[in-house]
């Protein structure tokens, strides 16, 4: 494979009321998926599909509606249904004490770029549409991941793999690769430590919550390398490899190259390329020693002795993908693929010389200058509350008062798609994935939609007395090719089922 | 802010620059910007949330995943 592989992400956004910093976080996560999921769906809601032994016919019927009008009323059992799929095929609900967005499952780096983009729009919307409510206070976000006060939450990313390939593979040559990657991804943090009790800048907003190499954990003791194993898919053939260790990035660039480098790395790991040992003395302090030092001088200890900068470690990798790409696919290699290999070759020459030249493109660039800029003219010092509030209001989620939108209205950060694009991405789903099955039936027939999930979507049919469950196992099937004529034929959910069926 | 407080002054060169730039023409509007910090921060203080300390102090999330 490329860069091309099948992958998500999933955003849980930082929430708060405003003027009300002790309310409940549940409770306004709650009210904002369930402002959009009113809104904008269309007849009845469809669950989401938890478990196939749940008693399906329980949730017919279910008005989450009435959950919007009174929240005081709502349970922890309550708030646990405040779960929706949209019609672009991605999930919004919501997770702990915050909402998130998971996009649908989509081929290519550039369209996570555009569905985590239109995450962020369906989160405006959300706010926009919770506040207008009767009743409703203004609920603000931000896509960040950390209070700056020992909280944390996460933005992950989710990457098909074979099967075949040794999980002991994926660690060794995968650790370096994450411990590095932070200085072209990381969305950079005022303070140091889990509860920002020192002063300074740092590259990534996670790296201080990571405390062990490998494990199953994602709340605590959270691992560099999560052992989650929950394909959503024929778990023979694949594997997810969920990724807990990145920050949520507002920079195009910053999501598109952390999902191309690392999707290209999973290409070499599953094809046995990487025949070098990188392994990373202690690799837990290396990845937040490289995150304290926005100099980028930090020296990472390898296992082989060798001493290198993290952006020299990325350009270990960056020349192992440019051989791989070459000896696998040579003149063939798709444009995309290409297009990351000298993205990644340009970030990183202009890091290695001149860090503070990638304002323009990666996040903790553009936050950084910003503070330092600050800092000159007001004369403040890391520890000033101006300087986290900036770093705070850089992830504020609206246009208007958000500072990495402030910056691209301003032409100072480089986008890579244009706003309709992004526009559409709210509503349609990607053409070649199951997605866009999903997706479909949620546009075209709501009221027969029962539940859905990554892998199924239930059907309730007039006429039949129970519930139809349409497995969508492969990723890969279900695409537009598959079954976007058929949806053009089909005027029920009914023709489409016997369709699918015969 | 007030341009008296701003630190390190522009040359008068990077000025004029900013000044004859057409508002509309982005692409030119840009390259003008790029030498020119303080544009960008005088627009960020007036959108900037007030009181710095209380925001901070009351931006208090539960821990997720």
């Amino acid at each position: 494979m490329s860069v091309r592989r099948v992958m998500g992400t999933e955003v849980e956004y930082g929430i708060s009321v405003q003027g009300q910093p002790t309310a409940n976080p549940m409770v306004a996560s709650s009210q904002v998926v369930n402002a959009y999921a009113s809104a904008t769906l269309k007849a009845r809601r469809a669950r989401w599909d938890f478990e196939e032994e749940s008693p399906l016919r329980d949730a017919r019927g279910f008005d989450m509606s009435r959950q919007v009008a009174d929240p005081s009323q709502l349970t922890d059992e309550d708030l646990g249904l405040a779960n929706v799929i949209l019609t672009n095929g991605a999930r919004l609900y919501v997770d702990h004490a915050h909402p998130e967005f998971s996009t649908p499952e989509v081929t290519t780096p550039l369209d996570i770029v555009r569905w985590d983009k239109a995450g962020e729009q369906v989160m405006l919307d959300a706010q926009r549409r919770a506040a207008a409510l009767p009743g409703g206070q203004p609920i603000l976000m931000y896509k960040n991941n950390t209070d700056g006060k020992g909280a944390s939450y996460g933005a992950h990313e989710n990457y098909l793999m074979r099967r075949s390939t040794p999980f002991a593979d994926i660690v060794k040559h995968l650790t370096p690769f994450f411990v590095s990657r932070q200085v072209v991804c990381g969305a950079g943090r005022v303070g140091i430590g889990q509860d920002g009790r020192d002063h300074g800048y740092q590259i990534s907003q996670r790296a201080d919550f990571f405390e062990v190499e490998v494990g199953l954990e994602t709340t605590l003791k959270r691992p560099i390398i999560n052992t989650r194993d929950e394909p959503h898919a024929d778990p023979e053939k694949y594997r997810r490899l969920h990724v807990i260790i990145g920050d949520a990035n507002l920079a195009e660039v910053s999501t598109y190259l952390k999902v191309g480098t690392t999707s290209l790395v999973l290409a070499m790991i599953e094809d046995r390329f990487i025949s070098v040992d990188l392994t990373v003395d202690g690799p837990v302090s290396a990845l937040r020693a490289v995150s304290h030092d926005p100099t980028l001088r930090q020296a990472i200890t390898l296992r082989d002795g060798r001493k290198l900068t993290a952006v020299q470690l990325q350009l270990e990798y960056l020349d192992l993908a440019r051989k791989y790409v070459e000896d696998r696919y040579g003149a063939d290699a798709d444009d995309q693929t290409l297009d990351v290999l000298a993205r990644w070759e340009s970030v990183l020459d202009r890091l290695e010389r001149d860090p503070m030249s990638l304002a323009g493109e990666l996040d903790w660039v553009a936050k950084l200058k910003l503070l330092e800029q600050y800092r000159q003219r007001d004369g403040l010092e890391w520890d000033d509350a101006k300087l986290q509030l900036i770093d705070l209001q850089y992830s504020d989620i609206r246009p208007e008062k958000g500072l990495y939108h402030r910056l691209v209205q301003a032409g100072r950060i480089e986008r890579l798609l244009a706003e309709e694009s992004v526009e559409r991405a709210m509503h349609e789903p990607p053409t070649d994935t199951r997605a866009y099955f999903r997706g479909r039936c949620l546009e075209q027939f709501p009221d027969a939609v029962a539940a859905a999930s990554w892998d199924s979507v239930i059907l309730d049919l007039p006429g039949r007395e129970s519930l139809q469950r349409v497995p969508t196992i492969d990723p890969l099937r279900g695409s537009q090719a598959h079954v976007g004529e058929l949806f053009d034929r089909c005027t029920s959910a009914e023709e489409l089922f016997i369709a699918l069926t015969r | 802010m007030a341009q008296e407080q701003k630190q390190p002054r522009r040359n008068s060169e990077t000025e004029e620059a900013v000044e004859t730039a057409p508002e509309t023409d982005v692409a030119e509007r840009k390259e003008a910007l790029d030498s020119e910090v303080d544009d960008i921060l005088d627009e960020i203080d007036d959108v900037l949330e007030s009181n710095a300390e209380d925001f901070v102090k009351s931006f208090i999330q539960k821990g997720g995943q």
